[in-house]
């Protein structure tokens, strides 16, 4: 038996992951928006090169200005969370070994190649480089930004789902053993396009709020009702898309994390033919006694719903929380899931093997201790995290922020579609520039409910597979460093003054420009 | 003009786009001191490696086993 990590500070622990999601909602800010305005601009720019009319570069322009924006605050961000796993994380960084190498190098070299050249031509070549050649670089920015958020969420899903590796007990880090695999394994392809085309609806309400604001103050017409279009066409291509993709997504998380998916649903008690929960009566502080709880109280589910969003199937079988802790049922894999008992008393072994054989290395011991040691390693790795498992309740993400997050995105999906749906409706069956106020006004709320949706969408991937920073492999408190938890603590606050220093002079600047508005070539 | 080369056109696009920046000056303004505050001061203060200061250059390995594979039996 082993009594590990006996001295971490808890404080640690959370004050770390709670630094780490700061960091990650603050990027979060400005990844989607660039993602998203990046499609906008290449549309315009389109019309542009198709048109010839310098309205459209105006507008163009406009918008160009407002992404480079929001491109210069949002650049580096992300390099945080790197520090952030190299301090604060460093049992885990190693652990992870080469997989995550590969990925965020061709993330950084893409990123500087295609940003440097890119973004120059985009904006100082108008008129330097021909009309063709500027075009090209507009949507080769968006794309460089889009790769850039494949290598990130290829590193993400892998965590999520790790595939495509072996685990060293040398090393002590996992090897890829297929790029491939880590690069293309199904639950990467969901989750790129998922949050992608998610990226883009932000995108979209970001440009048909600013031009609903131009319209409520009869200012920019020709810009604003130009812009509305193209906001309000991408915004309903993306809101379907994400709905569909979503469905993917969960599909996914049923397969590789069914306890994920359970506490999304706070399915206690699951089965076949299971309904989605509109919504019920949780606690937000508290969680939940689903040992002893049939259901949440005050259920308001679609019939059949959830097994079709997670095996495709109307009658399909879904687990809920205390059927993964109990096992006994065939899985996604076609195997029976062994009981939590069974996993941690497999990930004892595992953990155990992996200790005597380095010991035995080091003793000299002969070819066959080390093999049997190996041997009863390899077997019982797929459950290695589960050896540091103490107690139930640790294998339980929190229920009620995954089911309240899981609404909110979802619900917010929905509305997504309505909104986008009546702005079209008035701008080719009414006139968008005398659409009554409340219609701009919840243009503009729908930036905040927007956003809100979309980090709620990462609260539930990533609280959803608590404990594990690799799923089933290493536990957050294993994988954490041994710091004081007070440092951890600075340099959360530094980051909470930092950030919020940096996002009121960002969107002191967009304001600014917005409120200054375009500048004109042609004449409106 | 038109026979300029590849390398002075590349250069004066640079040059003049920074030069012509309005906004652009203030964005990079930002950008710099935001990129001194990332890379200098949370990287060099708070962001050390932790595996280098703990563990010696080859021994990292031994360092991570010892943190998590403490046996007591
Ligand atoms: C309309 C129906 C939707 C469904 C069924 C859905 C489903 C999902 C699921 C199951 C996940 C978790 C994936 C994982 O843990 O790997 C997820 C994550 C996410 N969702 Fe949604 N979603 C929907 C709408 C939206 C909307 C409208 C937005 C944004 C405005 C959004 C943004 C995100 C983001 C950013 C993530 C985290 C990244 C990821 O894991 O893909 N989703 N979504």
């Amino acid at each position: 038996m082993q009594e590990i990590l006996s001295t971490i500070d808890t404080g640690t622990i959370e004050w770390s992951r709670a630094q780490f999601a700061l960091t990650a909602i603050y990027h979060w800010l400005f990844v989607p928006l660039t993602l998203g305005l990046a499609v906008i601009m290449g549309i315009m720019e389109t019309c542009y090169y198709r048109t010839k009319n310098v309205f459209w570069r105006d507008v163009t322009k406009f918008w160009q200005k407002l992404f480079g924006i929001n491109f210069a605050m949002g650049v580096a961000t992300g390099i945080i969370l790197e520090f952030e796993f190299g301090t604060n994380w460093s049992n885990y960084s190693w652990f992870v070994g080469d997989i995550f190498g590969a990925p965020l190098a061709i993330e950084g070299i893409v990123a500087f190649f295609m940003e440097s050249t890119f973004v120059a031509v985009m904006f100082f070549g108008w008129k330097k480089v021909s009309a063709g050649f500027h075009l090209a670089a507009t949507w080769l920015t968006g794309l460089g930004a889009t790769i850039s958020a494949w290598w990130i969420l290829v590193a993400n899903a892998w965590m999520q789902n790790p595939v495509g590796c072996e685990f060293n007990p040398d090393t002590m880090r996992n090897e890829m053993v297929s790029f491939a695999d880590v690069a293309l394994s199904p639950f990467a392809v969901d989750k790129f396009c998922h949050t992608v085309i998610s990226a883009w609806i932000i995108g979209a309400v970001f440009t048909v709020a600013v031009s609903g604001w131009y319209l409520m103050k009869r200012r920019e017409i020709p810009l604003a009702k130009a812009s509305m279009k193209i906001g309000a066409i991408v915004g309903i291509v993306a809101a379907m898309g994400a709905a569909i993709t979503g469905h993917h997504s969960a599909y996914s998380v049923a397969q590789v994390q069914p306890m994920k998916l359970a506490a999304m649903e706070a399915l206690y008690n699951g089965g076949t033919d299971q309904s989605l929960t509109g919504i019920a009566l949780i606690n937000p502080f508290e969680q939940p006694d689903y040992a002893n709880q049939e259901e949440p109280e005050l259920k308001i589910a679609v019939p059949y719903a959830l097994s079709f969003l997670a095996t495709n199937d109307l009658h399909g079988y879904v687990p809920g929380i205390n059927d993964i802790i109990k096992g006994g049922y065939t899985n996604a894999d076609g195997e029976v899931e062994p009981s939590l008992e069974e996993k941690i008393e497999r990930g004892q072994l595992a953990i155990n093997a992996l200790a005597a054989y380095r010991q035995a290395k080091k003793d000299g011991a002969d070819e066959a201790t080390l093999t049997s040691y190996l041997s009863t390693l390899s077997s019982n790795m797929k459950y290695f995290g589960y050896g540091y498992i103490r107690s139930v309740d640790q294998v339980v993400p929190f229920i009620p922020i995954n089911f309240y997050a899981f609404r909110m995105m979802v619900g917010m999906g929905c509305l997504l579609i309505l909104f986008f749906a009546v702005i079209l409706f008035f701008v080719y069956r009414k006139d968008i520039a005398r659409a009554p106020k409340w219609l701009y006004l919840s243009a503009l709320a729908m930036i905040l409910l927007s956003y809100i949706a979309s980090e709620c969408g990462w609260l539930v991937a990533e609280f959803g597979r608590q404990p594990w920073t690799i799923q089933d492999m290493l536990p957050t408190w294993v994988s954490v460093s041994h710091l004081q938890s007070s440092s951890v603590m600075i340099t959360f606050f530094i980051f909470l003054a930092l950030f919020t220093t940096l996002l009121a002079v960002e969107l002191s600047i967009l304001v600014k420009q917005i409120k200054k508005g375009p500048e004109y070539e042609a004449q409106v | 003009m038109q026979h300029r080369s590849f390398i002075y056109r590349t250069y004066d696009l640079y040059r003049d786009g920074f030069r012509h920046m309005t906004i652009g000056k203030m964005l990079w303004l930002i950008v710099i001191v935001k990129l001194f505050l990332i890379f200098v001061v949370l990287k060099i203060f708070f962001f050390p490696n932790f595996l280098s200061q703990h563990a010696e250059e080859g021994e990292e390995a031994e360092y991570v086993a010892t943190q998590i594979l403490t046996i007591d039996n």
